[in-house]
């Protein structure tokens, strides 16, 4: 069976014709709409090679309603003037004819008729030529039979003004046979369905061919944070390297644990109120190692373990008030005073990711809080030249193999560096992350032996996510304003990877 | 960090040769300084306001450095020249000398009321200085920078500088009730008292972040000389009287704050960096400070110390293997004069008063190991053998997030710190009943308290996102923190599980089936036998009345489930039934 009898006429037809066929001459000779051949047109072009259609617009002027009425019956104006008598016509009766009001008026400018106002029964309208020469009716019918082009641009702009004529678009099909050409098609079916499987019947059906070039339709699901999905792959890249995770469930930090333990004097800028979030309440930390807190005081104030220390009056008050750990430092310094506390000694590697928190002004790339990285190893005799060992290692994991290192200032490393790899989009050197050996003054306190070394660094998460996921404004990436958009669209977590561009669609 | 900016040609000329801003850059990486921006005045003006203003301003070229905030000795061209010239050994790191004057000593004798404003002063005397413009405008602009970074904005010490020839020693530092001290403020016309002064500053740009520092103390600190000529009123303004100017020939600095060691450091880097225009190049003029118990200092103290460390130390912390002859070098380089003494592997290294920074060995070993060449040292893998170990907690959420995402909930990632009325009014219920954190300085509402619960995060990052098609399945597991005496810092966090289903329909039965997946993934049975779970109904002003059910697995409350009430749901600015989740996982470990 043919695709609907339309389908059928057209094949037939086309197998007769010599060099195609115009799809709405087809129309106009069967006598059905012109939509029903293009319906035949696109159905029959879906079954592959079997026509070959090309679409063609072409104008036309056609009448309107109101221009087939005069091009049959006259202009208002000649049928005005017909239906004048010789002894002339009260103009109100006049004015009740259909054609009456536009047919007077242009009777009247043409000068076919006129008025006499002073007649005795009210104004009367006389003929004033015998025959008049309805040109309007000529030129629509002119139009009517397909000759428009005869007609001037100016005579068809008058007439398209007096909405008589109109010109119209036609989108019609010049089809052709096509390599596959056949009279006889069947229709195709759309799926394969169980009874076709149980009767076999899908053995003597043709199947109407998918649209490979359409899109899937996406699978229901839930999706994993993008910058979580990063810190699921450091913790994976740390793990790989041997390191142990740190508890660093502890937003709350004491100042000590936070600056002092770590040799950070207590006048330093970072302690301040507007780089840091303090506590109302609980303002103070209820306990702290008092033996250790007073060895952190007397290298602070006093020095010692070769220290010239910093020569200040260090205040327990300072050193009790809470804080929202500003790094996860803290939790370093919590674990290395643990780690100082077991004896012997015994090597550790430490890694964390966790959240910290600073007073800041906040701007495109900057948030209150923010996720901080941080890896740390403690051994005997460890050297600058591990330090930046590890570095090479961590970073090639991250798909960074160009770095190099510039001495920097942090306070509780010393050495310290900052890591810079270079960037090939924007063909220079960044800093993607910080790092020192621990100073003696933090480690020697806590206990740990003289010879022990630790080398430590830290980066934040939400910058390197944020170039892997080409994202310019971290409130796009952290908290409530995500664009949960980017949330399902956003790609696996492939650091070691080759960029792509940045998938998100409609992120308005 | 401090940035520092200096005119590039000026820097050049001292440096004694041209660099292309490439090689100057790279110079900078290598002693540890980055050269952050190229620019000049009127590109900064025209950025700032606008083309027009920038107008006739003066397009020399600026370099801006960032300088380590430890380094006092590099934060003027002076400093910077003399540290980068060491480095290159084109010239021997100079010494700086303290010498006492032909006639008498300058005298500052401190009285005893400064005790309970500000303690310490020192001074020092710049003898036969001769300023020029760009070195009388590096002067002030050192002082600047020294009050923004080691004087923290002048808390700590604040500097005056005075021309001497208009004063008369003995100087007499004091404190003195506020609407005692009269006098012609700098570049004022006309007398005020410290009072005035006070208001009058309050709208001053500059000096207003300073006022804060004495304003509500009963006496305020005031220098005089003996003829009661006010030199200034630490730590806000100098006295007119005693303005320097670029003529000035013989400069009395004092340095007055509650940081002795701070205001001894700060006086010897202002001294050993100008004194290289001084008539006797590098030589400081001496002062007495008599204190309040009458025990009498001179300064500048200008001390060199010594400290011996072994070759093999620097060797084995940096990782590389150079004679102590070749380390000594090196040390020498980083402005440290050094030498091989005793058995041959020590060494003696003299820190000079410039070097404040150096308060231990690791400070020289750091030293040396810039000079080497960060870039130079050979990388090696330590050899410490480990086995990792997960944090358990956040082992077991690892796992639970990509099951939650499984179930067809997608995660959200929101801020630990809000408002209290997120956690309390929203919710309603009253902040007293949270046991929340409370933070004493946000700058704004949005950062009062650390969170108690997740779901106003989640309940915003919904509303934020109203123009996705529904229904929306959203979880997030993270920490909430609460008061506990029982921790040492009087606080905690938990590990919440939190989810929401939001649509034009409340499915309770969405989210009570995800509690249900939930306690499968977590191997809890249901029922209350065996440390099993159930959910009893139960109330609370977050939920529908009789929608709202409590969560009891092993034996003891984990959270509460159940559909919003529309008070809720409309207060956070949303308008679908939502139903909500939230356990704490901790039990689960």
């Amino acid at each position: 069976m043919a695709d609907g009898p339309v389908a059928e006429v057209l094949l037939r037809q086309l197998e007769a014709a010599d060099g195609g066929l115009d799809s709405a001459e087809l129309a106009a000779k069967l006598g059905v709409d012109h939509q029903a051949v293009v319906g035949a047109v696109k159905s029959l072009q879906a079954l592959g090679e079997v026509i070959e259609a090309e679409l063609r617009s072409t104008k036309r002027w056609e009448l309107t309603a109101e221009g087939e009425e005069i091009a049959r019956e006259g202009s208002h104006e000649a049928r005005v003037f017909h239906s004048i008598p010789q002894e002339g016509l009260a103009q109100s009766e006049l004015m009740r004819l259909s054609s009456g009001k536009v047919g007077f008026s242009k009777a009247m400018s043409n000068k076919w008729i006129r008025v006499d106002k002073s007649a005795a029964d009210g104004p009367r309208v006389f003929r004033v030529v015998d025959n008049v020469d309805d040109e309007v009716q000529r030129r629509l019918q002119l139009v009517q039979g397909g000759q428009a082009e005869k007609l001037g641009e100016k005579e068809r702009s008058e007439l398209k003004k007096r909405k008589l004529l109109t010109e119209v678009t036609l989108k019609t099909y010049w089809v052709n046979k096509g390599s596959a050409f056949s009279t006889s098609i069947s229709k195709q079916e759309t799926e394969l369905s169980p009874e076709m499987i149980s009767s076999g019947s899908w053995r003597d059906r043709p199947f109407k061919p998918y649209n490979f070039l359409a899109h899937g339709v996406l699978p229901d699901s839930g999706h994993l944070h993008p910058l979580l999905k990063v810190r699921t792959q450091f913790r994976q890249i740390f793990l790989e390297m041997g390191f142990t995770e740190m508890p660093t469930d502890n937003f709350i930090e004491s100042s000590f644990w936070n600056f002092d333990a770590l040799f950070q004097p207590q006048q330093h800028p970072a302690r301040d109120q507007h780089d840091t979030f303090f506590l109302r309440d609980p303002a103070e930390a209820l306990q702290l190692p008092m033996d250790y807190v007073h060895r952190v005081k007397r290298t602070h104030s006093q020095g010692g373990y070769g220290s010239q220390g910093y020569k200040y009056t260090w205040k327990l008050e300072e050193a009790r008030k809470n804080l929202l750990r500003t790094h996860t430092t803290s939790a370093s310094a919590r674990a290395l005073y643990r780690l100082a506390q077991k004896k012997p000694f015994a090597p550790a590697k430490y890694f964390s990711i966790d959240r910290v928190f600073r007073n800041e002004t906040l701007d495109a790339t900057h948030l209150a809080e923010f996720h901080q990285i941080e890896g740390v190893v403690a051994d005997h005799g460890l050297t600058l030249g591990h330090l930046m060992g590890v570095l090479r290692e961590f970073f090639t994991k991250l798909g960074i193999t160009q770095l190099r290192f510039k001495p920097a200032y942090n306070p509780y490393t010393e050495p310290s560096m900052e890591v810079f790899s270079y960037h090939q989009g924007l063909k220079k050197w960044v800093e993607v992350g910080n790092s020192g050996l621990f100073r003696p003054e933090m480690l020697l306190p806590m206990g740990l032996p003289e010879n022990v070394s630790v080398i430590a660094w830290g980066l934040s998460l939400e910058r390197p996510t944020m170039i892997k996921y080409g994202i310019n404004n971290i409130r796009e990436l952290v908290g409530h304003k995500v664009n949960l958009q980017m949330v399902y669209d956003s790609p696996l977590c492939r650091l070691d990877a080759e960029p792509g561009p940045p998938r998100t669609q409609g992120a308005v | 960090m401090p940035t520092v900016s200096v005119k590039r040609d000026l820097l050049f000329q001292a440096l004694g040769r041209n660099y292309t801003d490439e090689e100057f850059d790279e110079l900078c990486f290598e002693f540890g300084l980055e050269l952050d921006e190229i620019t000049s005045e009127k590109e900064i003006i025209s950025k700032e306001q606008g083309n027009e203003k920038a107008e006739g301003a003066s397009d020399v070229v600026l370099y801006k450095i960032d300088v380590p905030a430890n380094r006092y000795d590099l934060l003027c061209l002076e400093g910077l020249v003399r540290g980068l010239q060491v480095f290159k050994e084109r010239i021997k790191p100079p010494v700086y000398k303290r010498v006492m004057p032909n006639g008498e000593i300058q005298k500052l004798i401190i009285t005893e009321e400064t005790a309970k404003i500000r303690p310490y002063a020192v001074a020092a005397v710049l003898r036969n200085i001769k300023f020029t413009k760009d070195r009388y405008d590096s002067f002030i602009e050192l002082q600047e920078k020294l009050h923004q970074n080691i004087c923290r904005k002048r808390a700590l010490v604040a500097i005056g500088t005075h021309d001497l020839d208009t004063l008369s020693g003995p100087f007499t530092y004091t404190a003195k009730r506020p609407s005692d001290i009269k006098f012609k403020p700098l570049n004022k016309t006309k007398e005020y008292t410290a009072c005035e002064l006070m208001n009058i500053y309050k709208t001053d740009n500059h000096l207003k972040h300073y006022l804060h520092i004495i304003e509500n103390k009963p006496l305020y600190p005031v220098i005089y000389d003996s003829n009661g000529v006010i030199l200034s009123m630490p730590p806000i303004i100098n006295g007119n009287h005693s303005k320097i100017t670029v003529n000035t020939r013989n400069v009395f600095i004092e340095c007055t704050g509650t940081d002795f060691t701070k205001a001894k450091i700060v006086l010897d880097v202002i001294v050993t960096m100008f004194s290289e225009y001084c008539e006797n190049q590098f030589t400081v003029e001496a002062a007495e400070v008599v204190f309040p118990n009458g025990k009498s200092y001179t300064f500048p103290e200008l001390a060199y110390r010594k400290e011996i460390v072994r070759a093999d130390l620097i060797n084995k912390k940096v990782g590389i293997r150079e004679t102590p002859e070749n380390i000594a070098k090196l040390l020498t380089r980083m402005y440290l004069k050094s030498e091989v003494i005793g058995d041959g592997n020590q060494i003696e290294i003299e820190i000079p008063p410039t070097r404040a920074d150096i308060i231990h060995a690791c400070d020289i070993v750091e030293d040396a190991a810039i000079a080497y060449g960060y870039n130079n040292i050979q990388m090696t893998l330590p050899k410490t053998y480990t086995i990792a170990n997960q944090f358990p907690l956040n082992k077991l959420t690892e796992l639970l997030r990509h099951d939650m995402a499984a179930a067809g909930f997608t995660e959200a990632l929101t801020f630990a710190l809000c408002s209290q009325e997120d956690i309390a009014d929203k919710l309603g219920l009253d902040i007293s009943a949270t046991k929340a954190v409370h933070i004493s300085n946000p700058k704004t509402a949005e950062f009062q308290v650390a969170r108690t619960t997740l779901l106003p995060g989640l309940l915003k990052t919904i509303a934020a996102n109203r123009k996705m098609p529904l229904p929306l399945k959203l979880f997030e597991i993270s920490d909430i923190v609460v008061k506990d005496s029982s921790r040492d810092v009087g606080a905690r966090n938990y590990r919440h599980l939190c989810a929401v289903y939001y649509n034009k329909n409340p499915g309770f039965e969405i989210i009570h089936g995800l509690l249900d997946r939930i306690m499968q993934l977590l191997n809890v049975p249901p029922g209350e036998k065996k440390g099993g779970y159930v959910i009893k109904a139960s109330e609370g002003p977050a939920f529908f009345p009789g929608r709202c059910a409590e969560i009891f697995a092993r034996g003891q409350s984990i959270g509460k489930l159940g559909v919003l009430h529309p008070d809720v749901i409309t207060k956070f600015e949303l308008t679908m039934p939502c139903s909500s989740l939230e356990i704490n996982i901790e039990p689960f470990l």
